[in-house]
């Protein structure tokens, strides 16, 4: 479906992540399709964006590339190796190159361990020897490099403002020298004028070392800002995927619509021109999920294929995929 | 404006709470009013005091630590704060006349009794009438904040629920009640987005349709840019600029409104736009200095705003616009 050429890092294929559950409806056993089916590629040095509301499955397929949760089906290509099969002693050395950042930088780090030492155990993790002036060098330069004083490294996270603290969990995962970085939420719980400082410092860190980035969100405003490329999604499907100056313009699944008009923007003059789609009902339960498109019950453009079929992600536009019937 | 009648008018509040001999003024002489049938927005980053501020006209505030120093509280001609906290007069003000709607549906609702017996129990509490009575009030309630089978759902407890679901039942006990004023202290930031905009419409068609005001507690600039008609800017426990939405949005007086505005990213925004964050973090409310608080993340700062007093809010445009800020004009580049 998408190019394969050279500079592609990783790449995922069918993903799929299924939870068994004890619930029966007839006599079958109820299965909860986190993630069902999803494709993509992130080429190298892009950051590629995950949007979607919660119980989306965004988190999930962040965690399952990373097989921090095992993938029920799909091949996730890193490098020549897949992460989702290769045996599980091998994945902690292919690991070290692709790293993730928590939402809540609070319950991230341990409350009893000090900055340092918090650094230093991500150091060591390469069963290198390192010699203790060493790694304190290293701990010193992750610091800096992300904007923390080298003094802060006797400090606890307690004694740190959530700022700094999400900032710490970016030195952290900098510490083995990663080439991919599964952000999942990064800066929503972070104040908005906190919230600025932590995006501008991903894109410095970006640039210094080539990093690539898997953007989980569901602040469209902050995905469309940070990402390349940005993938829809809604129960456990990618329903739109496009470059990120799409978003805005161009979008076309009806979902992805409504998803942009119910974000509130700070422009005065444009919210008083918006028109406003507000969608009926909720998401259903994942337990109970709707044949046919995953998005129908809901849609205002639906007629009675979307009720029968399922639709494939198709292109519709220049690096442009929709999964709609009538898009 | 003028004919318009001040539904709830904030006079000087002062609010502080003591740890170990050490004043935190959480809330620093704040004066605010808010119009009848208008939505007024205030905002401001965590521990600002604007969740306080309300929490004091409230009445709610927890004491010890927290105390109430001196203010007036000006709602329907009567200063609330001449009340004791547990006083019946402020009790049949607070969940009636004046309902409150917290950020965490889950939390403010008792998870061991149906959303029934809660409604109801507000209702009875400030309604003379039989629990029967009582009961329909609640399911018409629910019916009206669009909840559908409201009879069965009243007999739900709040777990059965979904998130935008329990707020819409708070939001219920408010329209049963008649509320003249709602107070909503982030109503949608554990909300989803597309809930949000259903929760947030909700509450735009009780102001119009049961003439309620409508005080919004919130972060989010851009719910503010969507829905309100007055907004308040806080910080560090004072109010730095206030005015209608579209002066506040359109021309900022106040270096952190206008450094707030500059730091969220925008969904229009051309590609490779670079944010401007607002350096540092905001002050400890125990270490306040006398100056502006607001002066060391400032960036047009000047030695003047750190030998003068902490600057009074003064009007920009001679209307309603006004700002805390010594400097007449901050520099045309910086906006």
């Amino acid at each position: 479906m998408l190019e394969n050429n050279a500079e592609t890092l990783l790449e995922v294929k069918g993903l799929k992540v299924y939870f068994p559950t004890k619930l029966k409806i007839n006599g079958e056993q109820v299965i909860v399709k986190a993630v069902d089916d999803i494709s993509f590629s992130v080429k190298k040095g892009e950051t590629f964006g995950l949007v979607g509301e919660s119980g989306c499955g965004k988190t999930t397929a962040g965690k399952a590339i990373l097989r921090v949760i095992n993938p029920t089906e799909g091949n996730v290509v890193y490098e020549g190796h897949d992460i989702a099969k290769v045996p599980m002693r091998e994945i902690k050395s292919i690991r070290r190159e692709l790293q993730l950042i928590f939402q809540d930088p609070y319950s991230s780090l341990d409350p009893r361990q000090s900055v340092f030492s918090i650094l230093k155990e991500a150091i060591v993790c390469d069963r290198k020897r390192h010699s203790s002036s060493e790694i304190k060098e290293r701990a010193d330069e992750l610091l800096r490099l992300v904007g923390l004083d080298p003094f802060m490294s006797d400090r606890y996270p307690h004694e740190m403002s959530g700022g700094q603290r999400q900032r710490l969990g970016i030195a952290r995962a900098l510490a083995c020298n990663p080439k991919l970085i599964v952000c999942d939420e990064p800066v929503s719980a972070l104040d908005v004028s906190i919230q600025a400082q932590i995006i501008n410092l991903f894109e410095e860190l970006q640039k210094k070392l080539g990093l690539t980035y898997i953007f989980i969100a569901h602040d469209l405003a902050v995905v469309r800002h940070i990402a390349d490329r940005i993938a829809v999604m809604y129960l456990g499907n990618i329903v739109e995927l496009m470059d990120s100056c799409e978003l805005f313009k161009n979008s076309q699944h009806p979902y992805t619509k409504a998803l942009l008009s119910a974000v509130p923007t700070v422009d005065y003059y444009e919210e008083k021109n918006r028109k406003r789609i507000l969608l009926e009902g909720e998401i259903p339960s994942p337990l109970r999920t709707p044949k046919g498109c995953p998005f129908h019950p809901r849609c205002p453009k639906a007629t009675s294929v979307c009720k029968e079929q399922k639709p494939e992600l198709r292109k519709t536009g220049e690096n442009h995929f929709t999964a709609c019937h009538n898009p | 404006m003028s004919e318009t009648k001040k539904l709830l008018e904030v006079k000087n509040l002062r609010t502080s709470f003591f740890f170990g001999g050490k004043e935190v003024k959480a809330v620093n002489d704040v004066s605010y009013y808010i119009n009848e049938q208008e939505i007024v927005a205030v905002v401001g980053e965590s521990g600002c005091g604007k969740s306080v501020t309300q929490m004091s006209v409230m009445q709610l505030v927890q004491t010890p630590p927290g105390k109430i120093l001196g203010g007036e509280v000006l709602f329907e001609g009567k200063n609330l704060l001449d009340y004791k906290p547990k006083s019946r007069e402020m009790q049949a003000v607070r969940g009636a006349k004046i309902a409150m709607i917290f950020q965490e549906p889950m939390t403010s609702l008792n998870p061991v009794y149906t959303v029934g017996s809660q409604i109801t129990e507000v209702i009875r509490r400030h309604k003379k009438c039989t629990k029967k009575e009582a009961w329909e009030l609640g399911v018409k309630a629910l019916s009206d904040v669009g909840i559908p089978d409201p009879e069965a759902r009243m007999k739900n407890y709040p777990f059965e629920m979904s998130g935008g679901m329990r707020q819409r039942a708070l939001i219920a006990i408010a329209v049963a009640c008649n509320s003249k004023l709602i107070i909503a202290d982030e109503p949608t930031t554990a909300l989803d987005v597309t809930t949000q905009a259903q929760v947030m419409e909700l509450l735009l068609k009780i102001v119009e349709t049961m003439h309620t005001s409508l005080l919004i507690v919130t972060h989010n600039l851009g719910l503010v840019s969507r829905y309100a008609q007055r907004i308040y800017v806080m910080y560090a426990g004072r109010i730095v600029e206030s005015g209608t939405t579209e002066d506040l949005l359109i021309h900022p007086a106040h270096p952190y409104t206008i450094g707030l505005l500059k730091s969220v990213p925008k969904l229009e925004e051309r590609q490779g736009e670079q944010l401007i964050p607002i350096e540092g973090s905001p002050p400890n409310l125990a270490k306040l200095a006398d100056y502006c608080a607001f002066c060391p993340r400032c960036p047009y700062a000047t030695e003047e705003c750190r030998t003068r007093p902490a600057p009074e809010l003064r009007s920009v445009d001679g209307k309603l616009h006004f700002t805390a800020c010594h400097l007449e004009a901050i520099p045309e580049e910086g906006k």
